[in-house]
């Protein structure tokens, strides 16, 4: 005892049975449903005849394909229509609890599960889709899973597992005004590389990590699976506790004080030993921007775009349409997207409007829109009157959704365009094909909207002070 | 779950690491709520000039002639042969099922995506994991060698080279049962049945809010 990390604890406290060649059978608490990767394992469930374990320990929404405008008007594309239809009838048929797409509470998966409380910290959570890292910020052990496994574990509450390595990153110090945790998530994938994490948990830690909101602690972790880690995690606090107290699925009364008692406990041990450990000084972490089409391919803001040689850098530059050597800056953008589950929640939209406030959108951009993560989100931000400032300065303020940061609904790039984004995946084709996208913090983008171009948002944070 | 059986096939390669299944297959084909059919649209942005939508036949689309997949001596191909952290991003299973549909068996690479790797043993597909230098050694031999074949025996975890030269691969003694056997995971785990209802009994115990029933 004592010397547990906290993924060592997590995994532990779930593990219900251990094969001779080292895989776990781990109990899974938790489930989230999207529409894209769930219709072949409810129907595997249906081919086989098999019900759901524990049906309402799974909560389904809608997010992928649904439209961010005219929702009343249904979704127009009839494939995008039938998965959603799909969604709703499977879990209507399997008893599985759904949260309708004209419901205020609807949104994308992974801003709707802390939200409403479906995540809570010490579970264990999956759901076909890799960002489920999100939500280890609750210190949830919380993974990506196929669709296989999706079926597996609507069947069996269970899934089966290798223990994964332990990794720990650090980042002492303080963040700069004007740096935020996108910024800092980005630059330890720009350290260790889009594989750096493979096979590995990563636990966020040091005194950054700590100053963090819950929020902006979401973010760190969702981008883990682009560090290659399946899952991130930071320990429970004070914070967590205050996030999670009083969300509509969040235990009330004599289970409150019971559950907290367990989620304080729920740290990596001081002695506890990690497989490697990553160490980040955050005074010198400046905004970031990627160049390339990995998440990996960043650059600080105003440093010049990579010299070509190897392969990858050339057809990462020539895909993107830039010139080595050159400034970012001067090349202009056409299209600004706000939102994606790394960065759609309430204080990401707060700061950004904060950027944009009494400015304009640059006459050269085609369209800049903000895509709240959740109805409840844009509630909260119209009540707080950040749908006027955007809409004031020129952008679109939208449906909440997956929307432009895959694009599979009518939100996209075409061909050429070159895009400031707050999501998570710069791949080739990944908001469009042939569209460009940088990968950057909300006040990063809310700046680059207003000029038309990149710039570097600590100098108009001084100009407003 | 269909068994996996020896096989010896033709080599294709394509040099490129961080391939991401977005590459693999692209979103708009998610759309489809059936496992099968995605084989046409694999690397869809590389392998055709146009773009591609879902349920439209790919028989008269202009190709991509300079993309491997398109060339002449690849044509046939069940082994494909890559590079580091395959399969990376999205963790859609459809990746998989359209590198299956389109006839690969086996993928063979310095590194895989987690999520990746895992889904490939769920649909009979064996991916490899050799060190990088043999990799190396691999992409000169497929490059120099028009219809580079290669023999995969899983049972003695070989690789058969046409030279007569053998490679070893490791891999999970489960996994490797589960794609031998063509077994069913689920019906596996259903046999723990017992187990895990005592489990659960315990957890309930200890964390009784997580049992809260989700009303929505
Ligand atoms: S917002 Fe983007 S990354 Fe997040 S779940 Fe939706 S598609 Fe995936």
């Amino acid at each position: 005892m004592g010397t547990k990390t906290l993924y060592d604890k997590l995994w532990d406290s779930h593990l219900i049975h251990e094969d001779e060649n080292g895989n776990g059978l781990l109990y899974i608490d938790r489930q989230l449903i999207h529409e894209v990767t769930s219709p072949q394992a409810f129907e595997g469930l249906r081919l086989s005849d098999r019900k759901p374990w524990r049906a309402s320990a799974n909560l389904a929404v809608a997010d992928h394909n649904i439209p961010t405008e005219n929702r009343d008007k249904g979704i127009a594309d009839p494939v995008s229509a039938l998965q959603v239809e799909t969604l709703v009838n499977n879990c209507k048929a399997f008893h599985v609890p759904y949260i309708p797409m004209d419901d205020e509470r609807q949104g994308i998966v992974h801003v709707v599960g802390p939200e409403q409380g479906a995540t809570l910290p010490g579970m264990t959570i999956v759901c076909g889709d890799s960002h489920t890292a999100t939500h280890g910020a609750l210190g949830a052990l919380a993974f990506g899973i196929g669709t296989s496994e999706v079926e597996h574990v609507m069947a069996t509450q269970c899934l089966i597992q290798n223990k994964s390595k332990n990794m720990l990153v650090k980042v002492d110090g303080q963040l700069q005004k004007g740096v935020t945790a996108k910024d800092l998530v980005l630059c330890i994938i720009k350290k260790i590389g889009t594989a750096g994490g493979t096979g590995h948990t990563i636990e966020f830690a040091g005194e950054v990590v700590e100053s963090l909101s819950v929020e902006e602690r979401m973010t760190v972790c969702n981008m883990a699976i682009e560090a290659g880690a399946r899952a991130g995690l930071i320990a429970v606090d004070e914070k967590t506790i205050n996030y999670v107290k009083g969300r509509p699925f969040s235990p009330k009364g004599e289970l409150w004080d019971k559950a907290i008692a367990y989620w304080k406990t729920l740290f990596s041990d001081a002695d506890a030993k990690f497989d490697s450990i990553v160490s980040l000084d955050g005074n010198s972490i400046v905004p970031q921007i990627t160049w390339g089409t990995s998440p990996e391919m960043g650059m600080d803001v105003g440093e010049a775009i990579p010299i070509a040689g190897k392969e990858e850098i050339e057809n990462a530059l020539e895909y993107m349409g830039l010139t080595n050597g050159g400034s970012l800056s001067d090349y202009k953008l056409d299209k600004i997207f706000i939102g994606s589950c790394t960065n759609s929640r309430i204080e990401d939209l707060r700061t950004a409007a904060e950027i944009v406030k009494g400015h304009k959108v640059a006459d050269t951009i085609k369209i800049a829109m903000v895509v709240p993560g959740s109805g409840e989100v844009k509630n909260k931000a119209e009540s707080e009157g950040l749908d006027k400032i955007f809409m004031e300065a020129g952008f679109e303020w939208r449906e909440p959704g997956c929307s432009m940061c895959l694009a599979m609904n009518a939100d996209r790039l075409e061909s050429g365009e070159r895009c400031a984004s707050t999501s998570n995946r710069n791949f080739e084709g990944r908001q469009g094909q042939g569209g460009r996208t940088h990968l950057v913090s909300p006040i990063m983008a809310a700046a680059a909207a207003v000029n038309g171009h990149f710039v570097d948002v600590r100098e108009i944070l001084k100009a407003v002070v | 779950m269909e068994k996996f059986s020896n096989i010896r096939g033709i080599v294709a390669p394509i040099d490129r690491a961080n391939v991401d299944t977005d590459a693999i297959i692209p979103k708009q084909f998610l759309k489809s709520i059936k496992r099968t059919g995605f084989g046409p649209n694999l690397f869809d942005e590389w392998r055709y000039l146009d773009i591609g939508e879902p349920g439209v036949s790919c028989d008269n689309r202009p190709l991509n002639n300079d993309f491997v997949l398109n060339q002449d001596r690849y044509q046939g191909s069940s082994i494909l042969l890559t590079r580091n952290n395959f399969g990376c991003g999205s963790s859609r299973e459809h990746a998989p099922w359209a590198i299956k549909d389109y006839g690969f068996r086996v993928l063979i690479a310095p590194s895989f995506a987690d999520i990746f790797y895992n889904n490939c043993f769920k649909n009979g597909l064996l991916p490899i994991v050799l060190e990088e230098s043999k990799i190396d050694d691999l992409f000169q031999s497929v490059h120099a060698t028009p219809g580079f074949e290669m023999a995969i025996d899983l049972n003695n975890q070989k690789i058969q080279l046409s030279a007569g030269e053998n490679i070893s691969f490791n891999i999970d003694g489960y996994k490797k049962s589960c794609l031998m056997n063509g077994l069913d995971e689920i019906g596996q785990t259903m046999e723990k049945k017992e187990i895990i209802q005592s489990f659960e009994r315990q957890h309930k115990k200890l964390s009784p809010w997580i049992f809260e029933d989700l009303v929505v």
